[in-house]
């Protein structure tokens, strides 16, 4: 597939997909959407760029190897549920911490379900492009 | 194990050293119990286990588990100390040690637990542990076979008696043994009372090798003599002796008891010492003479008198104290001579004074000649006969016949090969260290010692033995070498001379008993044939249900879900089908037939590009259901991951021949249509019936008080099931690595 | 309307099954991508179907007041990312066993259990 108009396209759609990804990621708490979802979409966006540009150019734009990212994933999961512990809680209990919360609003909420949301993400997103270049590489 | 003594009798350093006085601890641990018990107190220990089934870590000395665990730890410690110098310099002595050493915890274990379930427990660990000792010469395949072979007839014996031992506390409603015991004869007018004791005789049995379980005991001789004083004559085969004896209480007096345990006991005492005669190994001798002793020991539980109680806990000392002497002896002989053969040892008393003289006092008390503790055994072994109120003639002639034979196999085993005949030529025997007659000796002087002042014996262990048997002090009788001249000294007397005949001719004898025995079929050889066919029976099930081919193994899968399915469907009633199509709009019908095209495409094409177009259409088809449905979180889903299968399938397909034309298989359409049709009677039955939704609505009202999230799909996954969805994931990350290391090994160029 | 669902995932499952009865590892990979697909959708028809009301919870409110089912959602949203690692690598291994075996029909492949073994 060598096209241009594809392959300068497919670059800036690759990069808002991505961006798209992280919102669906971030809004996913309230809104549909969440780790696994924006996990898919970043990944189909480096596909069509893999697609588009080859494997060689997707890994450069990557620069980390996907499955580094999935193992990374995994990680921010764990410890976003071990995270737990330092509270006495039970493993993989919620904890949340609201800046600026007033008696109305809850200010900006930071919380490890979160950690743990951009962990599934980056698993989802690591194992995929794991797959998919290695098999756009090797068959 | 020809070629003498080991030159180093140091033994083995610490790995020697360790165990022996581990198992000293033990015995000076049990001996100073003993003033407690002989006050005819027990001393009750239990830790909580598995409380909510009532399961206690429960240990119980008394009279009788006292008397067990001091001949396990004593002659354990006569035994560590022995097999350190026997096995000097052996390179998996540490192995040994270890094996010797767990299996008398076990066997300790076994007589102190006071909870059914830890008593199982600890029966197996011993059957376990008896496996590795006897196996322990494992690059000998004799051994091995050996080995295996006690452990399936123990071990199957073993789950008999797990049955049991579950029905016995389902009927009594409690685990702990003295609870049992203490409910007096309830169990023995319980309706399941006639299973439990089957059950549990059938594990007591196939562990104290009772005829026509004996076959694996002799074979067990397979294992170093040491190990075949400890688990042969002391410890590992009484264990089922013990578990009658600790049962009496609570299952003897009925006629099934009594005459299940007469006659096993009078015929496996009778055959077995026949049997013993009949042979020519030292060894083999001394393991038949053992299921003799088994023989009486559970003839005698058979009764309720107490002159049987008494014979039982007097004999079950005397024997442990002679056998485990005498077998360290033969082990003393075998080194020393390099052979266990009858015919060729002579003479030995001579180049073996210390030996010869733990023989002589082992095989006294074995054939039961006063003043020796084996004496005072048999004249109660003849007073409990003869209390069987039933039939005291025929157990009487049983004993005197065993009796007998047992005074001419002492004769063979401990008189002939010392102070009979010359040393063959060739052999160069030299006496034992110290560390190899030290044990027999020591066991030998006890049943010397206890026979002149049987009080202590009484006192200590027999008293608080029957004790335990009976429940009551006035059922002990007492132990004394001169009782007057009554029935059983007559019945000695004969013994004696009986006895002599037998050992003067016992040459004759052995040519009677080799014709005899040829003419019985031979269980061992039995237990061979079975294997054989347990072995082409699993082969011919392999073939027929591992037969290679995923085409039949998926075959099988499915006609079993579906018969599964269907017929508990038609056995159970069909459940009410409601066929709601009331609100059902255009919609819904044009995405299901859209969805159901796509699958019938998929089904018959032959052609990759329409396979993967037709999975897209139920991809999409699929999602368009989650939409309409209220589900945008998994419509989303399912839209990604079904644009990322084409991607995948398009990458992998194209490389792949393309399909070849399938012919039409009329099974397997009847066998899809089947499985299809049980998952959609299943799934119409679960939506006809009503659907608790507690869970979902819990998952409703806390999501935002509690989790903060307005989005309860989300919710779910990342908090209130966070734990499952980390599993998931990793099972993601697992997925993508194998592919990845399955396609880049590609590369290498292996391709063939 | 679970009904018509019900009949839809039978269609589903029984082309799925016939396809991965047939000795062929595509057609086997095209089964596995059906029967997948109806196990899914099994889930979420047997936590009932509700139009028109996803589970989420309007601004303002503490619970929905009428609301999809949103357990056999979680549920399904992770099967179907499972269900594609499983997909990926079976899909590996079929091309894979296609380059070292030459072959696509899994009863030719006797690697493991030769036809001799069964003497």
């Amino acid at each position: 597939m060598n096209s241009v108009i594809l392959r300068v396209g497919t670059r800036y759609l690759a990069g808002l997909l991505l961006v798209f990804s992280f919102y669906m990621m971030l809004r996913g708490h309230n809104e549909p959407g969440g780790g696994f979802i924006g996990g898919l979409t970043g990944a189909t966006g480096f596909v069509l760029y893999a697609i588009a540009c080859g494997t060689q150019d997707a890994r450069a734009a990557l620069r980390v190897m996907p499955q580094t990212i999935a193992i990374w994933g995994l990680g921010i999961a764990l410890a976003a549920g071990l995270f737990a512990a330092l509270f006495g809680d039970a493993l993989f209990t919620g904890q949340w911490l609201f800046i600026g919360a007033t008696e109305t609003d809850k200010g900006l909420p930071l919380s490890s379900v979160l950690v743990f949301d951009i962990g599934v993400y980056l698993v989802v997103f690591g194992s995929i492009l794991t797959l998919v270049f290695a098999m756009e590489e090797e068959i | 194990m020809a070629g003498g003594f080991p030159k180093d009798t140091q033994g083995n350093g610490i790995t020697g050293a360790v165990p022996v006085i581990f198992a000293a601890t033990l015995f000076a641990y049990f001996a100073s119990l003993l003033p407690t018990i002989a006050a005819t107190e027990v001393i009750r220990l239990s830790l909580p286990w598995i409380p909510s089934l009532g399961i206690e870590l429960a240990f119980l000395v008394d009279g009788l588990s006292l008397t067990f665990s001091l001949l396990i730890s004593g002659i354990g410690t006569l035994v560590l100390l022995y097999s350190n110098t026997y096995l000097a310099g052996h390179p998996q002595y540490a192995r040994f040690a270890l094996f010797l050493t767990a299996f008398m915890v076990s066997m300790l274990g076994l007589v102190l637990a006071d909870d059914l379930i830890l008593l199982f427990v600890f029966w197996e660990l011993t059957t376990l542990t008896s496996y590795m000792l006897i196996g322990f010469s494992h690059d000998a395949e004799k051994s091995r076979r050996n080995a295996l072979q006690a452990l399936f007839v123990t071990g199957a014996g073993g789950l008999a008696f797990l049955a049991g031992l579950i029905l016995l506390a389902a009927a009594t409603g409690t685990t702990s043994i003295s609870g049992i015991i203490a409910q007096g004869s309830a169990l023995k007018e319980h309706a399941m009372y006639l299973p439990i004791l089957i059950l549990l005789l059938a594990g007591t049995f196939t562990k104290s090798a009772q005829v026509p379980f004996h076959f694996w005991l002799p074979n067990a001789m397979a294992a170093p003599t040491p190990v075949s004083a400890f688990l042969h004559s002391a410890t590992m085969v009484k264990a089922g002796v013990y578990v009658m004896a600790r049962m009496h209480p609570a299952m003897s007096g009925t006629d099934v008891w009594l005459w299940t345990l007469t006659i096993f006991g009078a015929v496996t005492a009778v055959f077995a010492s026949l049997l013993a005669l009949r042979q020519t190994d030292l060894k083999q001798a001394l393991a038949y003479t053992t299921l003799m002793a088994l023989g009486m020991l559970t003839l005698f539980l058979g009764q309720e008198s107490g002159y049987a109680m008494t014979a039982f806990a007097t004999f079950l000392i005397v024997h442990s104290l002679y056998k485990a002497s005498l077998f360290l002896v033969v082990g003393c002989i075998d080194l020393s001579t390099g052979t266990r053969e009858t015919d060729q040892l002579g003479d030995l008393g001579r180049i073996m004074p210390i030996t010869a003289v733990a023989a002589a006092l082992a095989a006294l008390s074995m054939a039961g000649f006063p003043p020796f503790l084996g004496f005072i055994g048999k004249e109660l072994k003849y007073a409990g006969a003869l209390a069987v109120a039933s039939e005291p003639v025929l157990v009487a002639g049983a004993a005197l016949l065993s009796n007998a034979l047992m005074l001419a196999v002492a004769g063979v085993v401990a008189f002939r090969p010392f102070w009979r005949g010359t040393v063959p030529s060739g052999q160069s025997p030299q006496e034992a260290p110290w560390q190899m007659w030290v044990g027999p000796i020591i066991l030998a002087s006890l049943g010397a010692v206890f026979g002149i002042y049987p009080d202590l014996l009484q006192v200590a262990l027999v008293t608080p033995t029957v004790i335990s048997l009976t429940g009551e002090v006035g059922e002990v009788k007492e132990l004394q070498l001169w009782a007057g001249f009554n029935i059983p000294l007559i019945l000695s007397i004969a013994t004696f001379i009986l006895g002599l005949l037998f050992y003067a001719r016992h040459v004759q004898l052995r040519a009677i008993l080799e014709r005899a025995f040829s003419a019985i079929p031979n269980l061992d050889a039995g237990w061979d044939r079975f294997l054989d066919g347990l072995r082409g029976f699993a082969k011919w099930q392999t073939q027929l249900v591992q037969n290679g081919k995923l085409s039949s193994y998926l075959f099988g899968t499915f006609l079993t879900i579906a018969a599964g399915i269907l017929l508990t469907l038609v056995y159970t009633g069909m459940p009410m089908i409601a066929v709601d199509l009331s609100d059902v709009e255009w919609k819904h019908t044009s995405i299901a037939l859209l969805t159901i095209a796509g699958a019938l495409l998929a089904l018959v094409t032959n052609s990759r590009i329409a396979g993967i177009a037709a999975l897209g259409v139920v991809g999409i088809g699929i999602a368009m259901i989650f939409i309409v449905f209220s589900a945008p979180d998994v419509a989303i889903t399912q839209l990604l991951v079904e644009t990322l299968v084409v991607v995948l399938v398009a990458v992998v397909m194209l490389r792949l021949p393309s399909l070849p034309k399938a012919g039409f298989r009329l099974n397997h359409a009847l066998l899809s249509v089947a499985v299809g049709a049980s998952v959609s009677l299943i799934l119409i039955a679960v939506v006809s019936s009503p659907l608790d939704l507690r869970l979902t609505e819990y998952f409703e009202v806390t999501s935002w008080p509690e989790a903060y999230g307005r989005n309860i799909v989300n919710v779910i996954l990342v908090d209130f099931r966070a734990l499952d969805t980390f599993g998931e994931i990793a099972v993601v990350v697992i997925a993508a690595l194998s592919a990845y290391a399955l396609l880049r090994t590609t590369r290498k160029g292996d391709q063939k | 309307m679970e009904f018509l669902f019900a009949i839809t995932i039978g269609v589903l499952v029984a082309a799925a099954v016939y396809l991965m009865l047939s000795n062929h590892l595509l057609r086997f990979i095209f089964g596995l991508v059906l029967i997948s697909n109806a196990a899914n959708l099994t889930i979420f028809v047997a936590g009932r179907l509700t139009d028109g009301a996803p589970p989420l919870i309007p601004e303002g409110a503490d619970a929905p007041t009428l609301a999809a089912n949103a357990l056999p959602q979680a549920l399904v949203l992770t099967a179907i990312v499972i269900g594609f690692g499983l997909f990926a690598f079976a899909i590996v291994l079929v091309f894979r066993a296609w380059t070292t075996l030459n072959s696509l029909t899994p009863d030719e492949m006797r690697l493991a259990e030769p036809e001799e073994a069964h003497k």
